[in-house]
């Protein structure tokens, strides 16, 4: 018998349908992977089985776990089943956990909400539940708060809150989207392994392909609020039918054309930089510390060439970014564009700042939301001695919107007007207004779904092509940047461990920090032998 | 946690040391030559010259400022131009009437806000929570010396159950005293505990909105659980600003509600030695209220750490 049957689900928030017959089943030790792009319904599936829906929602149809019709169930009885028949774990491990509350407490709240036990017992059993999370009392005691824990080892609590009553099924909802390649490697393990251990069902939701298929025993394709196929993995991925099931695929693989040929002369010259950060001082009256961010980085590009860098949050990744675009002075070391200082003196040049230009991750954070696009996209004319005025000035803004395939009409829009895709085309055309030669692209993609984000990368190909660019591919995403550029770069705690062509570091990884980003990375089926 | 407390002991001593140096400088250096002022524009010269003998304002600015500090370090505020008698003396009298106003509204207040505020979160949207919001912003609304003269009119005047003002005298008994500062109380306290309330509730939302409340909700926690075990304490941080800074108001704003109420606390101490041009009396209390406000200002810092243990610093 099915552990979870969830048969013609519809969900309504205030009369806006959300799902519509949706139907899915998790037996007892499987891993179902439902998969989908925003909006897919697939976040509010999982909050469905919980019954944690947001306020207005109504849910309608058949939804039987472990043999009770959880839709039938009195809010009390659910409390009853929250936490010992069914668990949760989210994806933002950073705010799951009250920052106020020690570890220990939290997870022992799981045993006390739902068994007449003494605190004593209770924490005993948090700490051998933390313990079977891989955090041992003796390295991570129970009076540890989350702020004193990375974030995959928060993660590893919030999960230990969820297993601590041995549920029968557990959810997670995009567990290591917000972790590091490594750290998300370790918790997929780690979740197997609790599968395999309690015989629990597990329902994992993620808008990524390439980690559901190494993890699932069952996928579950989900669009506009509907289940659009599914099947056993991996075999699904060999007979896949419906034509979004396949789009999703190629996407996630997208490779974009790219036919400009790098030069050999340096466009970008970054030479022995250390970046140091003062650190809070120790004691009243004791001297500031200080940190080494980037630790002696030297690297340069090539006029045309698209660079990657990759590393793990925290490597030094984004400070040596401000570095390059003159927002913060060096230590030491010098970084040139053309031959030109990007500081001098202390303070940034301008004439070498105006030919680089940077792309954020977050489309929405990085405009002021009270601007037209107009004024959002001309921003980096202040950089410019003489902006260009009137006519010149219309032109500019038509032709940036017309290369990211937008229009000139959109100029009078404001930023919520736009969908996540077109908000990154904006920025896109606010770095391209000034005809900048290097644009600088951190993390640029990576909030993008995946067909989203394959447009993207062929805009940046094909902008790349036409105008002669050359990029700096920053990112944590190695797949991503395997299909992008030309040579990358492999930093870990302040230092490039590793650099050289693409292809050849992705095939045979010299360092053995890059051998370990590289095997924890996941991998889609190898499609070639189908 | 004794790291962050000594760090906060150190920024009190050094905040109370610029704030003496600046009141001293407003008041004894900066308009001229404080026995003219207090004389006035008629004052003739050997007056001037015994006055100044009399407030030692013949030594150096270093000397003169030395001496104030040293003095009041050691409980020796000078005595009042007007009235002739050690300020210390005066401000001890005031300070027994003002600080359990103070505390008395303060309570109040929080007793109001917190069951009201916890109330209308916990029900959003619902008729209480538009009850509670439609109550609070009157209460915000109306000024409290016209709320003091209505209860005046109605609990005094027509019911008698209080005296229209003046203060009975802590000999006459702690209930006695407290009677007497029972309706300047409620009239202090009706506006702050509107604005507490609303911020309670605000704070209290905003908590509930976050991500571990529906981790907390997920482990099979109610939501009266999840409210009182997780909610609750995470909202104080503003609360505890407010609650902060709401003393420091009362101890010296009472002004009006003491002259309403004939109460004669530190607001109108001031009040009046400022019309009397009486400075020592003034430089005394206004450093008296600065020291509370800063150590007020301790206190939340404080609460914040035991309340927050991110701000405790790592172990």
């Amino acid at each position: 018998m099915s552990l979870l049957r969830i048969e013609g689900l519809n969900l309504a928030i205030h009369d806006y349908a959300i799902l519509h017959d949706v139907s899915i089943t998790v037996d007892p030790g499987q891993i179902v992977g439902v998969i989908g792009e925003s909006g897919s319904g697939k976040s509010m599936t999982a909050l469905a089985v919980m019954q944690l829906l947001p306020e207005g929602a109504r849910a309608t149809g058949r939804f039987v776990l472990d043999g009770r019709d959880v839709l039938q169930a009195s809010e009390a009885d659910l409390c009853g089943m929250r936490g010992r028949v069914m668990g949760m774990v989210f994806q933002e491990p950073m705010t799951a956990l009250n920052p106020i509350q020690t570890i220990g407490d939290q997870v022992a709240e799981t045993i006390l909400v739902h068994e007449r036990v003494s605190r004593a017992e209770a924490r005993d059993r948090a700490r051998q539940a933390l313990a079977r999370v891989e955090l041992p009392e003796d390295r991570f005691p129970l009076t540890r708060y989350p702020h004193e824990l990375s974030g995959g080892q928060r993660q590893r609590v919030v999960i230990a809150m969820a297993i601590a009553l041995r549920p029968k099924l557990l959810i997670a909802d995009e567990p290591t989207t917000a972790l590091d390649v490594t750290t998300q490697a370790q918790i997929l393990k780690l979740l197997k392994r609790l599968v395999q251990e309690d015989g629990m069902g597990l329902l994992m939701i993620s808008h990524d392909l390439a980690v559901v298929a190494d993890m699932a025993d069952h996928l579950v394709i989900m669009r506009h609020g509907r289940v659009v196929e599914a099947g056993p993995c991996p075999d699904l991925f060999h007979r896949m039918q419906h034509p979004y099931s396949k789009a999703l695929l190629a996407a996630s693989t997208h490779q974009p054309d790219r036919a400009a040929q790098p030069q050999d002369t340096p466009l970008l010259q970054v030479r022995g930089v250390i970046r140091d950060y003062a650190t809070s001082r120790k004691g009243i009256w004791g001297k500031p510390g200080s940190f080494r961010a980037v630790n002696d980085v030297s690297f340069s590009i090539r006029r045309g060439e698209s660079l990657g860098l990759v590393g793990e949050s925290g490597c030094g990744k984004s400070t040596l970014t401000r570095a390059i675009l003159g927002l913060e002075e060096v230590q030491a070391g010098e970084i040139l564009l053309d031959g030109q200082p990007v500081f001098t003196g202390h303070k940034p040049n301008r004439a070498v700042r105006r030919r680089m230009q940077v792309v954020f991750q977050d489309p929405y954070g990085s405009f002021n939301p009270r601007h037209r696009v107009e004024r959002l996209i001309t921003e980096p004319f202040h950089l410019l001695d003489a902006p260009p005025q009137g006519a010149a000035r219309d032109a500019a803004i038509a032709e940036a919107l017309d290369s990211v395939g937008l229009t000139a009409d959109d100029r009078h829009k404001y930023i919520h007007e736009f969908s996540g895709g077109q908000r990154q085309r904006i920025a896109i055309a606010r770095a391209l207004i000034i005809k900048p030669d290097l644009i600088i692209l951190d993390e640029a993609v990576s909030a993008l779904d995946v067909s989203i984000r394959a447009q993207i990368l062929d805009l940046l190909a094909d902008l790349g092509d036409r105008l002669g660019l050359t990029y700096l591919f920053i990112s944590h995403d190695l797949s991503v940047v395997r299909q992008v550029t030309d040579r990358v770069l492999v930093m870990q705690a302040g230092r490039i461990v590793e650099q050289g062509e693409t292809a050849a570091i992705f095939d045979a990884p010299a360092h053995l920090y890059t051998q370990q980003l590289l095997s924890a990375t996941p991998r889609l089926p190898d499609m070639t032998d189908a | 946690m004794l790291h962050y407390v000594l760090k906060r002991l150190v920024s009190l001593v050094i905040s109370l040391a610029v704030a003496s140096l600046v009141i001293f400088l407003a008041i004894e250096v900066v308009p001229g030559d404080p026995a003219a002022y207090m004389l006035g524009m008629n004052a003739q010269a050997d007056t001037l010259a015994a006055l100044r003998e009399q407030l030692g304002l013949n030594g150096s600015i270093p000397e003169r400022y030395l001496s104030w500090v040293t003095g009041m370090l050691q409980g020796d505020f000078g005595t009042s131009y007007t009235y002739r008698t050690p300020v210390a003396e005066m401000i001890g009298e005031r300070l027994w009437i003002s600080l359990p106003l103070a505390l008395y509204a303060l309570t109040l207040s929080t007793l109001i806000a917190f069951p009201a505020g916890v109330w209308a979160a916990s029900r959003r949207g619902s008729v209480v929570d538009m009850g509670v919001m439609g109550v609070t912003q009157l209460g915000v609304a109306i000024p409290n010396f016209w709320f003091a003269m209505l209860m005046v009119l109605v609990f005094a005047i027509n019911l008698r159950w209080f005296s229209a003002g003046g203060f009975a005298g802590w000999e006459q008994g702690f209930l006695a005293g407290m009677k007497s500062l029972t309706l300047p109380a409620i009239a202090l306290a009706l506006p702050q505990a509107s604005i507490l309330t609303r911020v309670m509730r605000s704070s209290l939302l905003d908590t509930l909105s976050e991500e571990f409340i529906r981790t907390a909700r997920a482990k099979g926690l109610t939501r009266r659980q999840v409210l009182w075990r997780h909610a609750l304490r995470n909202a104080m941080i503003p609360v505890l600003t407010i609650i902060g800074m709401q003393f420091s108001f009362l101890m010296a704003g009472a002004i009006i509600i003491e002259n309403v109420f004939f109460l004669p606390g530190l607001g109108r101490l001031v009040f009046q030695s400022i019309s009397a041009r009486d400075l020592i009396v003034v430089e005394s209390v206004v450093m008296l209220l600065v020291f509370a406000v800063i150590l007020v200002n301790f206190a939340v810092d404080v609460a914040y750490a035991a309340v927050d243990p991110r701000l405790r610093g790592r172990r």
